[in-house]
């Protein structure tokens, strides 16, 4: 009697498991989805290289700057200027001060995010603070720099991109291996 | 549809050999003993979490703040929701599939007793893991029943490895008890039960089943990765580390808006049982129906989106999920029209499951139509968050899940217990529900179009009145399901012989054996004319 239920039994089980599987690969997928249409403002996490794209002068584009550290992370964290016109190709250089006001080492992690999420395609980082973790000793400041350019065939539509880092205290989860320390402050 | 020819009475204390005491209910695994612990364990759980939800009243009676510190009262609305879903409804309509399914197809029993002897034992443990969280230092869980991270990764208290495990354990016990319900279907049959001869109750609850075994291991997913974020480093849900929060919305509602229509599928199907009966008439549309289920299920794995249009998506994902939302509009007017259609010049008498379907049908598609309006993204942008989407969502579960189990309970009562019950009291039990839960959910509407933002325990002035009188509501309804425990004493403990048919227009093999049921029924198995 048992027997006879076995098969059925079995692939549904089986079912069940790929299912537990599945939704662990919805973690991949999604971030794959995410690279292709920009749905979530994530940018690349790489560096792009400095194209010698045109330069369309014709065009302007508004790029807007937003920091600010999370919750637990006591750091102070702003961009030089709030905001910058463009012309699409044009390479920019953009500071962000960095200041720990503790007493303690702290390592930090910017993650980037563009709104709207579209327009993420289009804005290309050649270098980045927010590619590799930032160490900060007690009571330093530093400048971190951002070298950027927007896309040239970024669609009309956008005339204005957000763009607005996260900063998060990563000390705990720091090895020392990912990061380059610029500190020019000390 | 059916006639059994086979007798099988004459031996059937023959093979009655159960376990005396509480041996018999840890050991059974009879259907229908499990069919009454799940169906026990689910009245239990409901006023556990009602008694919750009176709580959540009570500091909304007035504004500001008057008994519970606000963490106790999002703990509140958290474990309210959790148990309410996966240890009321859920159960709930577990416990009626284990009692009426084997009768209604002419199985002995489900097919992997054991199994089903797990399934529910395992139950009470979970919830029991749950409720002891409450008196963790902390308190329990505190971040809705939806457990968005970060609130349940970074902001949570220890007490979330238990709502963990204990999710765990509730969702290995569905995908158990959906196993065999599908096996039981597929295996067990009589001869002559072909595919589109099984009661809807069955079609429905077999749907029901797959969505189970599909979305249920998500969860366990979905709740893994939390645990894992929280307690062992991974960042799944952690932009610092690299991951997304959002990513844990997709995955939740991957799993979440299949979950509603496992909670609403099978209450559907008593529906379609009880109208026929009580409008002596057969079916109408048939075939539409078991079609218009399988759309229904299968139209639920595109449209989960539909809860995160404020977390920003493109205009195309916008337009695609409100679309697909509104298209499951259409197979469930079918089934509206249908139930309709079967009352059409029907010979109607309105004893109370009857009663109790009708007010399913009515205040079911009031829920449905909110969601409607749920569904247009622009406006959902102002509904988002608000008491318009709590009165939204207990429409279609208290009006529509509740309200099926509650009339399945009055239709199936006189063949588990042998008695009639009490026809004056359940129509007075009907009557003070049907008013006090309008006067509960339908002002909720206006408070929510106005702006007032649910899990928040105190709220502006302006809508001081209408909580007060949602509250009044909420008590009065909250009462009224004690007359209901009443009743269910009253006709377990005697009454009215009730014949095998009990209903004069029910059809079906259930109606076929004696009441009270014998503990085992169709040991051969009936022929299906």
């Amino acid at each position: 009697m048992a027997l006879k239920h076995q098969p059925l039994t079995v692939k549904l089980a089986v079912i069940a498991l790929a299912m537990f599987g599945f939704g662990f690969a919805l973690v991949p997928l999604y971030d794959v989805f995410c690279d292709l249409t920009g749905l979530n403002g994530k940018t690349a996490v790489t560096a792009a290289t400095a194209e010698a794209a045109q330069i369309d002068t014709s065009r302007e584009v508004v790029i807007e700057f937003i920091a600010r550290p999370n919750k637990q992370m006591p750091w102070v964290f702003k961009p030089e200027v709030t905001r910058m016109t463009v012309h699409p190709g044009e390479i920019h250089i953009m500071n962000y001060l960095a200041q720990n006001p503790t007493s303690r080492m702290i390592v930090g992690q910017a993650v980037p995010s563009v709104s709207p999420g579209q327009a993420a395609l289009y804005f290309h980082k050649i270098e980045c603070f927010c590619f590799t973790q930032q160490q900060l000793a007690g009571g330093k400041d530093m400048l971190m720099p951002l070298q950027f350019y927007v896309d040239p065939a970024l669609p009309s539509q956008f005339s204005t991109i957000t763009l607005s880092y996260t900063l998060y205290d990563v000390t705990s989860a720091w090895t020392g291996d990912s990061a380059e320390p610029s500190q020019p402050g000390e | 549809m059916s006639a059994v020819v086979t007798d099988h009475e004459h031996d059937h204390e023959h093979h009655d050999h159960k376990p005396s005491g509480i041996k018999r209910w840890f050991y059974t695994t009879n259907h229908k003993d499990i069919g009454t612990m799940y169906l026990v364990f689910a009245l239990v759980m409901f006023f556990i979490g009602g008694a919750m939800a009176m709580v959540i009243r009570a500091e909304l009676f007035q504004p500001g703040m008057q008994f519970v510190e606000p963490n106790f009262f999002n703990q509140m609305t958290t474990v309210h929701g959790l148990i309410m879903v996966f240890g009321a409804v859920m159960p709930a309509f577990t416990g009626l599939a284990n009692w009426m399914i084997p009768m209604m197809i002419g199985a002995p029993d489900m097919a992997l007793p054991r199994m089903n002897n797990w399934s529910f034992w395992i139950l009470p443990f979970a919830f029991l893991i749950l409720l002891i969280s409450l008196f963790m230092p902390g308190g329990g869980p505190s971040f809705g029943w939806t457990f968005y991270a970060p609130l349940s990764t970074t902001y949570s208290g220890d007490s979330t490895a238990l709502f963990v495990f204990s999710v765990h354990i509730m969702g290995i016990s569905s995908i158990m008890g959906a196993i065999n319900v599908i096996v039981t279907i597929f295996n067990l049959r009589a001869p002559g039960m072909t595919w589109m001869k099984m009661p809807l109750f069955v079609w429905t609850w077999l749907i029901t089943a797959f969505l189970l075994i599909m979305v249920m291991p998500v969860l366990a997913g979905a709740v893994t990765m939390v645990l894992t974020d929280k307690y062992f480093g991974t960042s799944f849900f952690d932009a610092a580390g690299g991951g997304d929060p959002v990513l844990f919305q997709h995955i939740f509602w991957f799993f979440g808006h299949p979950e509603v229509y496992i909670m609403i599928l099978p209450a559907f199907g008593i529906v379609s049982s009880i109208v026929p009966t009580f409008a002596r008439k057969p079916l109408f549309g048939y075939a539409s129906m078991v079609y218009a289920t399988s759309s229904i299920a299968l139209l639920s794995f595109l449209v989960w989106a539909h809860h995160m249009f404020t977390t920003g998506m493109p205009v195309a994902g916008a337009l695609f999920f409100m679309y697909c939302t509104m298209l499951i509009a259409v197979p469930t007017g079918v089934k509206v029209f249908n139930w309709v259609a079967t009352m059409w010049r029907g010979a109607m008498t309105f004893e109370v499951p009857m009663m109790f379907a009708l007010a399913f049908i009515v205040l079911f598609t009031i829920g449905g139509f909110s969601g409607l309006m749920l569904a247009i993204t622009p406006a959902d942008f102002q509904y988002h968050d608000t008491y318009f989407v709590v009165a939204h969502f207990h429409y279609v579960l208290v009006t529509g899940a509740v309200f099926s189990i509650i009339a399945a309970a009055y239709y199936w009562l006189p063949k588990w217990t042998g008695h009639m019950y009490d026809e004056k009291l359940g129509q007075w039990h009907f009557w003070c529900s049907l008013i006090s839960v309008n006067l509960l959910f339908f002002p909720m509407h206006f408070v929510g179009l106005a702006g007032m933002p649910r899990r928040i325990p105190d709220y502006a002035l302006q809508f001081a009145d209408f909580n007060a009188f949602i509250s009044i509501g909420g008590f009065l309804f909250g009462a009224s399901q004690l007359i209901f425990v009443w009743l269910l004493v009253k006709c377990a403990r005697g009454g009215e012989k009730a014949t095998a048919q009990v209903w004069e227009g029910a059809e079906g093999l259930e109606w076929e054996v004696p009441s009270p049921a014998p503990y085992h029924t169709f040991e051969t198995p009936p022929v299906i004319k």
